[in-house]
């Protein structure tokens, strides 16, 4: 039951199946009616010359008869009855008695009326006198295993020449005098058929198969492959896997399935990593709540005794010095745990003038001890005429020193190198500032923190074009291209770029898109001058004087490479989330991400580039002269 | 004779109330402590307090429940806000529902004697100003101005900056103003987070908070030749920051009217 549902639950068979049913039918058919037409053809062949021969025979005994010459009667009927495809000739008189007979024991014997010969005439009691030709033949057996026979009765009327013979031997008044029986074997004729049954039942048999194994062969290829590849596809993306592709789509509709399958795996995939992204974020920030003031309780124990003792021991220099320690270093813990609520809330750091050079000296200072007790060569290339930056010199110094701490644990025991190198860079200001205040002519912010692009709040714009209007979402970082568009429309036709809340109009009239000579926008940064951009979105045209004006921007570029482990490729863009660690217990997997947020509120960028077996390189950029400044 | 100063402390952590205990009493205060805030009620309505602080996360009645119950009590008992889950909503929101202070876990030792030294003079002051007592004038913040708990207080220009400053009561909690520390222009304020620092003649540190979030546009360079001008014209040449705010609509709901002041 199971097995036939397997089977015929499939679809490639169930339509195999029914081909071939519909083939076997109608050729099964085609073949029938063939073989019956051929077989009827070959019959009635057949009996025309049948009934040519005992026409035949009749005609060259008749004068033999008139004559009464018997012996040469029986000569000709001997030798007619020679012929292999002859199996009988035989002349009855009236009475049934055989007078001549090729087979000379049946000289003599007489037949009843019931014999197959006689019965066509004598069925009724009055024996018919006339017997026309299509009556005359019949097909039989003699014994049931032998081949058919055909049998033609030629009756012998009487006429004026018989009784005038000179024998006398007919009375006139007789209508039949007797019959001419000619026996013919179809053995060759059945023969021929049997061969053409043959011939026929195989021709249906490798049509049919080669029908069945042409819609096997096609189902397969066009129907079984690809819906075996989707449901293995559905599979694996319920079993968790989101990275599946389908690969080699055809141009089907089934291939139009798979494409829009995969497509759907694709948003799918996008959408669960920011859920668990958002996800991880928020019981990140549960967890920092909960850690943060389970610390923060006994940190107040310890800060308050450790300063009650400083107090009291002010006349003891080497217990002062310990306690300090005590209060520094609680001091710094309460800064950690502080950290990891801003992370959780993201905050904005507590900024000031500092050196990075000096930061990286304070942090290896922490690190001296286990980079000796792993034999790690530290190798600074510090570029001592660093300006000095804004940024909060406590996140910044946890940056460096979850940078060297990492740097050391890839190393391992076997001992390597760690490169610490400060330079200053230049990078060019598109695709690095971010507009974050932009108005219209009538000071309404476009500024739409609702609608983010690349983490970003976007600028939020309204389209005309034609009869048709939406919102536009441009992009916040200058020279990047990411725009959302609530609405499709025509980029060749008249738009006309408005402000949402008034409607007041974008488009500067005195100039053209340098690239499309379409036409322009021009929004209003307070304090920053004017953005300018293609107003069609038809190509990628922006300009941005003031921050153009300013030049390329400054970053310090600060490198951690280390000679260790590597981070393999699968791995690479997982480090910066949230609790991803490949150090098991000992870590916590908060440490790149908190970096990664640090750096991100710094308005800074950090890269890695890793090789497994080779090395590890963290890039972080800084920028130098505070973008605030600028932006 | 001085008449003895009352603190009471609600913190359901033992080390907090000993650590706080310790640095009240080294200052010469009477201390009580208890573990949550029903039992407060019961040491409020037999022994008369000076100070409380209070801690925010509670079993059972939190912190701002505590401040809402005082005040539909009407106990206009000075409190001062503290909590290990430090952060910056529960900072002025501690400072929207009435607390006078709001002082992060872990706090050092200078940092709560601050904090306890303003909290106690805040109370006695409002002490006097109820027996009208002609001694002590505090000069109200003018009315369109926004004020951050008692101590700050911001007013919009016409030009879309914010001016911040301190009020007449913060500057009349702390001693004689010896050095100020400001931050520089183009650094960034977060509201309720310090923003100024005060180096008083007794020795104490004490830090003002930021009433809103903004860039500093400006400062107030003549206060670091002359502190005494914060207590001559607090609201007006005393003022410290000119700031460019950054959420400006957004943290103004969460600030008090000084018109409110003057019913």
């Amino acid at each position: 039951m199971i097995l036939t549902r397997k089977i015929f639950g499939k679809i490639s068979l169930k339509l195999i199946g029914v081909v071939s049913a519909t083939a076997i039918l109608i050729i099964g058919v085609y073949s029938y009616f063939n073989i019956k037409s051929r077989s009827d053809v070959l019959l009635s062949e057949m009996k025309r010359h049948a009934n040519q021969l005992s026409e035949s025979v009749k005609n060259s005994t008749h004068n033999l008869m008139l004559l009464n010459q018997r012996d040469l009667i029986r000569e000709v009927v001997n030798r007619i009855g020679k012929d292999p495809t002859i199996d009988n000739v035989r002349i009855l008189n009236k009475d049934g008695e055989i007078i001549y007979s090729a087979h000379k024991d049946d000289i003599g014997k007489m037949l009843d009326k019931k014999a197959e010969s006689c019965y066509v005439c004598h069925a009724e009691n009055k024996p018919l006198e006339k017997l026309p030709i299509s009556d005359r033949f019949r097909i039989f057996q003699a014994h049931p295993d032998s081949s058919s026979i055909l049998g033609i009765i030629n009756p012998i009327y009487n006429e004026k020449s018989c009784s005038d013979a000179e024998c006398h031997a007919h009375s006139p008044n007789a209508k039949v005098l007797g019959v001419l029986d000619v026996k013919m074997s179809l053995a060759d004729v059945e023969e021929q058929i049997r061969q053409d049954k043959i011939r026929e039942l195989l021709f249906a048999l490798i049509a049919i198969s080669s029908i069945g194994f042409i819609i096997i062969f096609f189902v397969k290829r066009w129907v079984d492959h690809p819906v075996r590849e989707l449901v293995n596809a559905t599979d694996q993306v319920a079993a968790g896997n989101l990275n599946y592709v389908i690969k080699n789509l055809s141009t089907d509709e089934l291939g139009t399935l798979g494409k829009s399958f995969n497509n759907m795996i694709k948003k799918l995939d996008e959408t669960s990593q920011q859920l668990y992204q958002s996800t991880k974020m928020a019981s990140l920030g549960r967890l920092a709540a909960g850690v943060a003031h389970e610390i923060n309780n006994p940190l107040t124990g310890v800060l308050t005794y450790s300063s009650f003792l400083l107090k009291r021991t002010k006349d003891n220099p080497q217990m002062q010095e310990d306690l300090n320690v005590i209060v520094r270093e609680t001091m710094r813990s309460r800064e950690i745990v502080k950290g990891l609520l801003d992370f959780a809330r993201q905050s904005a750091p507590k900024k000031s003038l500092i050196d990075l050079n000096d930061i990286i000296k304070h942090a290896i200072a922490v690190i001296n001890n286990q980079l000796k007790l792993n034999k790690v060569i530290l190798v600074k290339e510090l570029d001592l005429s660093l300006p000095k930056i804004t940024a909060d010199s406590n996140q910044i110094q946890q940056v460096f020193l979850n940078l060297f701490v990492n740097g050391i644990d890839a190393v391992g025991q076997n001992g390597g190198t760690l490169t610490i190198k400060t330079s200053p860079i230049s990078l060019s200001p598109r695709g690095i500032i971010q507009i974050k205040n932009a108005v219209c002519a009538k000071t309404h912010s476009l500024i739409d923190t609702e609608h983010k692009i690349g983490g970003m709040p976007s600028l939020r714009t309204k389209i005309k074009s034609n009869s048709n209007e939406g919102f536009v979402n441009i992009d916040p970082v200058y020279g990047s291209h990411r725009h959302y568009f609530g609405i499709a429309y025509d980029k060749n036709s008249s738009v006309n770029l408005v402000c949402p809340v008034c409607d007041i109009s974008f488009l500067d009239k005195n100039s053209k898109c340098p690239k499309c000579g379409g036409p322009i926008y021009k929004i209003q940064i307070p304090n920053q001058g004017f953005i300018e951009g293609c107003a069609s979105f038809k190509d990628d045209w922006q300009k941005w004087d003031f921050v153009d004006r300013a030049g390329e921007r400054k970053f310090i570029e600060i490198n951690v490479t280390d000679t260790g482990c590597g981070i393999p490729p699968e791995n690479l863009n997982k480090i910066f989330e949230p609790f991803f660690t490949t150090k098991g217990q000992r870590g916590t997997g908060l440490g790149l991400s908190v970096i990664w947020g640090i750096i991100d509120n710094h308005n800074g960028s950090i890269t890695v580039e890793s090789k497994v077996g080779v090395g590890t390189t963290f890039s972080v950029r800084l920028p130098q002269n505070d973008v605030l400044r600028n932006i | 004779m001085k008449e003895q100063t009352n603190i009471l402390i609600i913190d359901d952590e033992e080390v907090v109330i000993s650590s706080i205990t310790k640095i009240a009493t080294s200052e010469g205060y009477l201390v009580n402590s208890v573990l949550d805030a029903y039992s407060a009620f019961q040491k409020i309505s037999s022994s008369k307090y000076d100070l409380i602080i209070c801690d925010i996360m509670l079993s059972g009645m939190d912190g701002f429940q505590f401040l809402a119950e005082l005040e539909s009590k009407r106990i206009d008992t000075p409190v001062i806000m503290t909590t290990g889950y430090s952060t910056i909503e529960n900072a002025v929101k501690s400072l929207y529902t009435g607390a006078i202070e709001f002082i992060p876990k872990p706090f050092t030792v200078d940092e709560m004697i601050s904090v306890i030294r303003r909290g106690i003079k805040y109370s006695s002051l409002m002490k006097l100003k109820r027996t009208n007592d002609d001694s002590v004038i505090l000069v109200p913040c003018p009315a369109k101005y926004f004020r951050l708990g008692y101590s700050a207080w911001m007013n919009k220009d016409h030009d879309g900056s914010v001016l911040i400053g301190a009020t007449d009561s913060f500057i009349k909690t702390i001693d004689q103003i010896k050095k100020i520390e400001l931050l520089n222009t183009n650094e960034t304020l977060t509201q309720a987070t310090p923003a100024v620092k005060f180096e008083t003649e007794d020795g104490l540190i004490h830090q003002l908070y930021s009433v809103i979030s903004g860039i500093v546009f400006a400062r107030n360079e003549r206060l670091l030749k002359e502190p005494e001008l914060l207590e001559k014209d607090p609201y007006f040449n005393g003022w410290i920051y000119r700031i460019v705010p950054t959420e400006l609509e957004y943290e103004m709901k969460l600030l008090i009217p000084c018109s409110s002041d003057r019913s």
